[in-house]
């Protein structure tokens, strides 16, 4: 990689302006676990970085009870580390959690996993089965997308020239909810997700599903939410035969291929196994709260 | 040897000598050598599993600015036997053999601008059918990798050229007559993966032609001598004209006994007039170097309801790359080791496919025809209704068996680690449901060979230890505290290094688990030289005879008086009674003991996933004696995490093309430590009696065991019999699904 410029802007105006500008191309500096690891595999043309770091916006995190309000580019050590946060999205925080190694963590971001739009991203099928609103800056001012618009194809998003990502909203979940992500990898750590779910749920006193929504990973070009799934969760009391049905559609929902990492039966099998789980997991937890 | 003996130093789990330098950073490895004028050789490699080399043009990428040279096969001289093999291996000839064959070298000022020439470079190239299977190689119509290779050792001699290179067998008694006998029998074939060894550093070399002197290679090798050799033998030149230096290494377990960028360096330097450093990255090491042989194993085993084993047979096949000599002689000589059986009969056919040429991997052969013969054993075990070690010990092999491959055994300690196996914490302990138990043996032969020490003493009675086998494992401790034990004087007074090739006779490679046995042999010979030499100057000074002086705890005793003389007064005097002091132990070391393995392994298998975790593990293994405790319990354990992973992830995933699509750690999966529960390392002391302390290598035999005691658990915890590795997720659940 041959990195001709760094920039350094301290405020999205001037971010947007840095990206909106010149004739070379321009990317993104956040952590730069992607970005940096991209640039030295695809010996890519001379690049221009726009470090974002410096804009205190991207680097914080706040929870009330409207919701959550979240950097794009707050390092993922920090946001798992917000005891907070993770009381009312603990699947999230730990979907944030499996990214990289501790070393990756620390520079790593819930903001730069999404933007990097890998069909394997673990945070954001844990993004979109909690409602998350992208909040998008650019030379023509405003736009929020849904997470599950944001994405548009493998490294693919919806952004344009000149467009940063300025925040990730996540509206305050109703009473009895919670969330979980799982993912399967063929190890512990330090690897990529197979296929993965991200599930949240939303109990009555009576612990009668009342809204759900199902989010799979690594099974498609992007994340997909899968309405057949939650419908089969919506007015069950998570039982078993309601579980099953929801495996079943996700499994049904998803389009795997077979690489490296596993072929497409075996991702459509374990995707509607984790999907089952976390339903399972954030049932649990919905009913503690 | 009989009693246990005490001993001052051995058996002392000392500070190793090159800690330091390793937890500091400063040891220097492959690509830590720098020289002036230094520029950078990169390789260019097919990207085509098999196919012809229609041309080769080098002038693009020659005109760019800052190319120094080039370099192809035909800058090699002619080559013959086996060394033409490697010379087509390290730079192909008219054919693009694997995914990932070097084809070009080249050498320029940066390493970026050697990176784009090699873009600039145009091959052109008739893209052949790939052969990356056994079953498809040994086809009588399969496309032919050497159009003249014929089989060796067929009964009949072949007519037609063939994919099999050699076929091979080994015979005692009779196995129909043993067979009849049998009430049990079982039959299977067995399947093993291409892995590769896995070390963290990558090969590396910095080297500097010099046509009228002498030329040197800095590199990470097991054995520098071997790298001399059989660069010289490639480029035609005299031994004494090359001189090669052993980095520290990170990491070989075989598979840097051989050579891949040498000979091409030294070519790029000779044209180039300046040094060069080529380092490899990930992708080319997985694609282009040592892998292990994938395997397709199979196997009978016959026994009486009373458990005695009638009868074993075996029909293996083993990969060897795109060149032939995989170690499939090794696999038939190992298989049944472990059991003292009258009638065995085994063939071994080496077969070539589209795959890198296969380098030695820790007991290289063994694992796989050992992972079939022991996985058929268990389940004749569960047959049987005996245990799984109670039938071993009832037929283990010990003192006095005869060998199929020629030998009988002398003290052995196999039925001593069944025992302790059976006795261990996690053998006692019961398992809950879902959970599978295994148990499997290894045997290792282990081998000795030749060896040259210097011991260097100082003027101030402190020793400098020279020895020429690159340390992987730790064995500069072992040599120090052996040199101790034999001095009588503290380890810390001796400094051991590993010297290059002018200051040391030929020392053989590290390999074979003969480190610690045959160069501490000559570790041992050269410390007794320097004490007979001591004894010399002492008797000199005291004008008696040198048989009139007691060597004990480090100094000269008079024994026709009261003198003493300590080591450092005698060195610190040398001077005066004769010059300095200097031992020699150079050595062709004899009667290397084999080394019995036994592990155990207890996981769970997730049956919605496939997905299985190791819970416990317990390994036993005999190492005639410890020199160094830490560091045998450590070979034990690494040998333990490597058969894991080869049970359990590792895998070269080809594409229908023939290219190799994980080329990275990524998706290479080697266990990492959260994968894995401390290993339980039991050490067993049967001596080896032909060496001084006992000893008996124990690299190797670790890696033997865990194919079986992993896949022997995987099929107990699923209730069906595993018969491929490896049990990755997918391979499980698939074996779960077409049996529910």
């Amino acid at each position: 990689m041959a990195v001709v410029e760094y920039k350094v802007p301290q405020s999205l105006e001037e971010a947007v302006a840095m990206l909106s500008s010149g004739d070379q191309a321009t990317k993104v500096l956040a952590g730069g676990t992607d970005l940096i690891i991209q640039a030295k595999a695809q010996n890519t043309d001379p690049l221009v970085v726009v470090d974002i770091k410096k804009i205190n916006t991207m680097m914080g995190a706040s929870i009330d009870g409207s919701g959550l309000t979240l950097g794009p580019s707050m390092p993922c050590a920090e946001f798992t580390a917000r005891e907070d946060i993770k009381a009312v999205f603990p699947g999230l925080v730990e979907a944030a959690y499996l990214i990289g190694s501790t070393q990756v963590q620390g520079r790593c971001s819930v903001g730069g996993n999404l933007c990097n739009a890998s069909p394997a991203a673990d945070t954001i099928p844990a993004l979109i089965c909690n409602g998350a609103q992208c909040v998008i800056v650019g030379p023509n001012g405003e736009r929020t997308v849904a997470a599950e618009d944001f994405v548009t194809g493998v490294a693919q998003n919806c952004m344009q020239q000149g467009e940063l990502l300025k925040s990730i909203q996540i509206p305050q979940p109703a009473a009895k909810t919670s969330d979980a992500y799982l993912r399967f990898i063929p190890r512990t750590e330090m690897d990529i997700a197979v296929a993965g779910a991200g599930v949240s749920i939303t109990l009555d006193d009576a612990g009668v599903c009342t809204a759900a929504r199902v989010c799979i990973g690594a099974v498609a070009v992007t994340a997909l939410l899968v309405p057949a799934a939650a419908d089969a969760l919506i007015g069950s009391t998570i039982d078993d035969a309601a579980l099953q049905a929801a495996a079943e559609a996700a499994s049904a929902a998803s389009k795997p291929i077979t690489d490296r990492r596993g072929t497409a039966e075996f991702r459509r099998h374990v995707v509607g196994v984790l999907t089952k789980r976390a339903a399972k997991i954030a049932a649990d937890r919905a009913k503690e709260k | 040897m009989s009693e246990a003996k005490e001993y001052k130093y051995i058996g002392q789990r000392s500070i190793r000598p090159d800690g330091y330098d390793k937890v500091t950073g400063r040891a220097a490895y492959g690509a830590d050598m720098s020289l002036p004028g230094m520029v950078w050789g990169k390789i260019l490699r097919s990207p085509h599993a098999h196919a012809n080399i229609k041309s080769i043009d080098t002038s693009r990428a020659e005109a760019l600015q800052g190319v120094l040279a080039v370099a192809t096969f035909a800058d090699f001289p002619a080559q013959k036997g086996a060394s033409k093999d490697l010379a087509t291996n390290i730079l192909a000839n008219d054919k693009a053999l694997y995914h990932g064959h070097a084809i070009v070298g080249l050498a320029a000022t940066t390493a970026d601008i050697a990176e784009r020439a090699l873009e600039l470079i145009d091959v052109v190239y008739e893209v052949l059918t790939p052969v990356m299977d056994i079953r498809d190689a040994i086809k009588a119509d399969a496309p032919l990798i050497d159009e003249k290779l014929m089989t060796v050792g067929l009964a009949e001699a072949p007519t037609s050229a063939s994919n099999v290179a050699a076929r091979q067998e080994f015979k005692k008694g009779d196995v129909e007559a043993g067979f009849a006998e049998a009430d049990v029998i079982v039959e299977r074939e067995y399947y093993t993966p291409t892995i590769h060894q896995g070390y963290i550093e990558p090969h590396a070399c910095t080297v500097s032609y010099d046509e009228a002197g002498q030329s040197m290679i800095w590199c990470c090798t097991q054995g520098h001598f071997d790298v001399r050799a059989q660069t010289a033998g490639i480029l035609g030149m005299s031994l004494s004209k090359l001189k090669v230096i052993a980095s520290e290494i990170g990491g070989g377990f075989g598979g840097k006994t051989t050579i891949y960028l040498e000979p091409v360096a030294l070519v790029l330097s000779r044209k180039a007039g300046r040094p060069v450093k080529m380092v490899m990255n990930r992708d080319e090491v997985l694609k282009a170097t040592g892998p292990g042989s994938a395997s397709r194993n199979w196997i009978k085993v016959g026994a009486k309801k009373d458990g005695t084993i009638t009868a074993m047979q075996a029909k293996l096949y083993y990969e060897a790359g795109a060149f032939k000599d995989s170690p499939m002689m090794m696999g038939c000589m190992t298989a049944f080791t472990p059991y003292d059986v009258d009638n065995m009969y085994l063939e071994g056919y080496d077969v070539l496919v589209n795959k890198p040429k296969v380098a030695a991997y820790r007991a290289p052969g063994a694992p796989q025809a050992e992972y079939a013969a022991e996985m058929a054993v268990s389940e004749l075990a569960n047959k049987l209704g005996i245990d799984q070690i109670d039938l071993r010990i009832q037929n283990a092999a010990k003192e006095g068996t005869q060998t199929v491959y020629g030998p009988k055994l002398k003290a052995v300690g196999l039925v001593e680690c069944l025992e302790a196996v059976k006795n261990s914490p996690q053998y006692k302990a019961p398992l809950k449901a879902g959970q599978g138990r295994g148990v499997a043996s290894g045997f290792w032969f282990n081998i000795g060979g030749q060896s040259s020490v210097v011991l260097n003493m100082t003027p101030d009675g402190t020793g400098i230890l020279v020895e020429g086998s690159p340390d992987i494992g730790g064995s500069r401790a072992s040599m120090q505290l052996m040199v101790a034990e034999e001095m009588g004087m503290e380890p810390a007074l001796f400094r051991p290094i590993i010297g290059d090739t002018e200051n040391l006779a030929f020392s053989q490679g590290t390999g074979g688990s003969r480190t610690t046995f045959a160069t501490g042999m000559a570790c041992i010979e050269a410390a007794q030289d320097v004490i007979r030499q001591l004894k010399e100057r002492a008797a000199a000074v005291w004008n008696v005879t040198p048989d009139q002086v007691e060597w004990a705890e480090g100094v000269a005793i008079n024994t026709a008086g009261d003198d003493k003389l300590t080591c450092a007064q005698i060195c610190k005097g040398a001077e005066r009674t004769g010059g300095q002091i200097s031992g020699r132990g150079n050595i062709n070391a004899r009667g290397a003991g084999p080394s019995f393995a036994v592990h155990l392994c207890d996981v769970e298998v997730d049956k919605e996933t496939g997905k299985v975790d190791v819970l416990r593990y317990t390994a036993a293994q005999d190492a005639g004696k410890a020199i160094h405790p830490s560091y045998v319990e450590g070979q034990l354990q690494g040998g333990a995490v490597q058969g894991i992973g080869w049970a359990l992830n590792e895998e070269y995933v080809y594409n229908e093309d023939g290219l190799l699509q994980n080329t990275g750690f990524l998706d290479y999966r080697i266990p990492l430590a959260s994968d894995l529960p401390m290993i339980d390392a039991i050490i067993i002391e049967v001596p080896n009696s032909f060496h001084p302390f006992g000893v008996r290598g124990v690299g190797e035999s670790g890696i033997i065991p865990p194919l079986a005691a992993c896949g022997m658990a995987v099929s107990e915890a699923i209730d069906i019999q595993i018969v491929d590795l490896p049990c990755s997720p997918p391979n499980v659940l698939k074996v779960i699904q077409e049996n529910s």
